[in-house]
C-alpha cells in the first residue's frame, strides 16, 4: 500500500477533520516556537497552470499547539506528522525537543524550504543535525526543488540523521495584476504549487531515489492516481496532496482508488513493485514479455 | 462521487453535480441558475465553491436566488474563472460545494439592507426571507444598476452618488454586502451593522489560509470566521 498523506499547509484538521480522516497520516501545518501572524492579504493568486501563495507560516507557536491543537487532533484516529519550522538550528531543536516528549506525534518533518519567509543561517544538514540531536522521533527533511542539485542536499541531510525526504515544497513564483503591473500578492513572490509544479517534483524525487536509500514522500502537483503512481515509480514510498486538497476535500479517497486501479492495469499486484520502476531500463510490461532492450527499441 | 456530505468548517457541506438550467444578462452581470439537486440554500451571506470550468481552483459565490428546485448565482465577469462561469450554457454541469462559512443574523427586528455593486448578489434571497425590507442600492453606472431589478422597492443611486449618503440617522439593523471601501464606511456610520466581506479563497473550508482579513489585529480566515463579519458587542 503506498499512504497517501497531505503536504503540509494545504489543510487544517480542526476545520475539516472529514478530510483528515481520508489520509494515511495527516501532516500539520508548519509550527514555529513563537505563534505568527503571517503575511499580509492578498495571499494566494491563481495563475494558468498553478496557484500561488504566500501565508507566512502563520500559526499558534507550539506551545499552544500541543495545548490546543494537539488533543483534538489525536481524535481524528490518523497518525499525526508535525511540520516544523523556524529561523535558526535553535529554534529547530526548541521545537523538536518538544515534540519529542509526545506519544500523539508519530513523525517530525523538518519545512527546510519555506519560499515565503527569511531562511535560517545555517544549511539544511545543519538544522536536521540539531533537531536530530533533541529527538529521536522519525525526521522527515522537506527540501526545496530550487537547487541546482536536490540529491546532493539529500546526501546531506541524509549524512545528518533524516530518517526520510518529503520532495517537494513550493517552488518561488511572481504573478502582475494585467492592469496594475503589479505583483497579485502583498508580498510579491509566492510558493508555485499545483499541475506546473508536477515535473519538477518528479525530476527530484527521480534524483534523490538514485542517490541516497530513505523513504520519499513524493509531492507536487498530484491531481490523480495516474499522477501519483508516477511519482512512485520515481521512487517515492507515499504520496501527499497539496493544491488538489482545495478544490476536491475528496481527493485523498479518489486518488487511493485511482491509484489501486492504475497499479491493476499495470499488471502487478501491489503499487511496492511498481517502487523505482522508471530506474529500471525497460518498463515491467516490456520486461514482462522477455524483449530484450535492443528489440523493445527496434519495435519503436 | 465518494460520500458527498464532509464536516467542513465545522458544518456538513455537501457536493454535487449540478446541470445549468440557464443563464441570463443582468446588466454587465450574469445570473447563472442551476438545479439545486441535494444541496441546501444555506443562510443567506453563506457561499458555495462553484467549479470553474478549466481552471485550477473553484470560485466562492453567495447564493443570490433559491427558487424551487434551483440555486441562482450573480456573478461579474471580472477574471478567468468568473468568466468560465458566465460563458455556461444549459446542458453542462458543474460541481458545487456548499454552504459554507457564516451569513447573515436574519433574527434582526428592523432589517436594512445596503449594498454595492455586486454586493447586490447575497440580497434577493436575504431580502425573501426577511419579507422584503428597505433596501438600499448603489453602482457604478446604470448598466450595472440593471440588476436593482432583483429588489423592486429599492431605493437606487448611481456615482457619483454613493449608497452610504442614504442611510438614515436611525438605520436599525444594517446588514450590508459590497466593495472593501464602502463596507468600511458603513462601517464607520454604523459600527453595528453585519458585513459580508470578500476576498479570494483557494479553498473556501479553511485549509488554505489565503482569505484572511486583519480582525483585531489578527488576520482570521474569511471562509470560516466570515464572510459575515459584524462588530464584538
Amino acid at each position: 500500500m503506498i499512504p497517501i498523506l497531505n503536504a503540509s499547509g494545504c489543510l487544517d484538521a480542526l476545520t475539516a477533520p472529514g478530510v483528515a480522516a481520508q489520509l494515511d497520516a495527516f501532516v500539520t501545518k508548519t509550527v514555529t516556537p513563537l505563534p505568527r501572524d503571517g503575511n499580509p492579504p492578498p495571499r494566494i493568486a491563481e495563475t494558468a497552470h498553478g496557484m500561488l501563495n504566500s501565508i507566512g507560516l502563520q500559526n499558534p507557536g507550539i506551545d499552544a499547539f500541543l495545548r490546543d491543537h494537539l488533543p483534538t487532533l489525536e481524535e481524528i484516529g490518523v497518525p499525526i506528522w508535525v511540520s516544523v519550522g523556524g529561523f535558526s538550528a535553535d529554534d529547530y531543536a526548541h521545537v523538536c525537543g518538544l515534540l519529542d516528549r509526545c506519544d500523539a506525534v508519530a513523525t517530525v518533518e523538518l519545512n527546510l524550504s519555506c519560499p515565503n519567509v527569511e531562511e535560517a543561517p545555517e544549511t539544511s544538514a545543519e538544522l536536521v543535525g540539531a533537531s536530530r540531536r533533541v529527538t529521536s522521533k522519525p525526521l522527515y527533511a522537506k527540501l526545496s526543488p530550487a537547487t541546482s542539485d536536490v540529491a546532493e542536499t539529500a546526501r546531506a541531510v541524509a549524512g545528518a540523521g533524516a530518517d526520510g525526504l518529503s520532495l517537494v515544497n513550493t517552488i518561488r513564483g511572481l504573478e502582475l495584476d494585467t492592469a496594475t503591473l503589479r505583483p497579485k500578492l502583498a508580498r510579491g513572490p509566492g510558493g508555485y504549487s499545483g499541475p506546473a509544479l508536477r515535473p519538477i517534483a518528479l525530476a527530484c524525487v527521480y534524483a534523490c531515489a538514485r542517490s541516497v536509500d530513505l523513504p520519499i514522500v513524493g509531492m507536487g502537483g498530484v491531481v490523480s492516481g495516474s499522477d501519483a503512481l508516477d511519482l512512485v515509480a520515481a521512487g517515492a514510498s507515499a504520496v501527499a496532496l497539496g493544491t488538489i486538497l482545495f478544490s476536491d476535500p475528496w481527493a485523498p479517497t479518489r486518488v487511493r482508488e485511482e491509484l489501486d486501479a492504475a497499479v491493476r492495469s499495470q499488471g502487478v499486484a501491489s503499487a511496492s513493485e511498481i517502487r523505482g520502476a522508471a530506474h529500471e531500463s525497460t518498463s515491467p510490461a516490456i520486461a514482462s514479455t522477455g524483449l530484450t532492450t535492443p528489440k523493445a527499441l527496434q519495435m519503436l | 462521487m465518494p460520500g458527498d456530505t464532509l464536516s467542513l468548517g465545522g458544518r456538513a457541506a455537501r457536493r454535487a453535480l449540478l446541470p445549468v438550467v440557464g443563464r441570463e444578462a443582468v446588466g454587465p452581470y450574469t445570473l447563472l441558475r442551476l438545479e439545486r439537486g441535494e444541496l441546501e440554500p444555506g443562510i443567506p451571506g453563506q457561499f458555495f465553491m462553484l467549479e470553474a470550468p478549466g481552471r485550477l481552483l473553484p470560485r466562492p459565490m453567495s447564493l443570490c436566488q433559491a427558487p424551487p428546485g434551483e440555486l441562482s448565482f450573480l456573478i461579474d465577469p471580472v477574471g478567468p474563472g468568473t468568466r468560465a462561469l458566465c460563458d455556461l450554457h444549459p446542458g453542462d454541469a458543474i460541481r458545487v460545494l456548499g454552504p459554507l462559512g457564516h451569513g447573515f443574523d436574519v433574527a434582526v427586528e428592523r432589517p436594512l439592507l445596503v449594498a454595492g455593486g455586486i454586493g447586490i448578489a447575497p440580497m434577493p434571497y436575504l431580502a425573501s426571507l426577511l419579507g422584503e425590507p428597505p433596501t438600499l442600492l448603489g453602482f457604478r453606472t446604470e448598466h450595472h444598476a440593471v440588476a436593482a431589478r432583483f429588489l423592486p422597492g429599492a431605493e437606487v443611486v448611481v456615482e457619483p452618488r454613493l449608497v452610504t449618503e442614504l442611510i438614515p440617522e436611525d438605520p436599525g439593523d444594517v446588514l450590508a454586502c459590497g466593495p472593501e471601501r464602502m463596507l468600511e464606511a458603513v462601517r464607520m456610520l454604523v459600527p453595528a451593522a453585519q458585513l459580508a466581506w470578500e476576498a479570494p479563497m483557494a479553498c473556501g473550508y479553511g485549509a488554505c489560509y489565503g482569505c484572511v482579513v486583519e480582525v483585531d489585529g489578527h488576520y482570521v480566515r474569511l471562509c470560516v470566521e466570515g464572510p459575515v463579519l459584524r462588530e464584538a458587542a
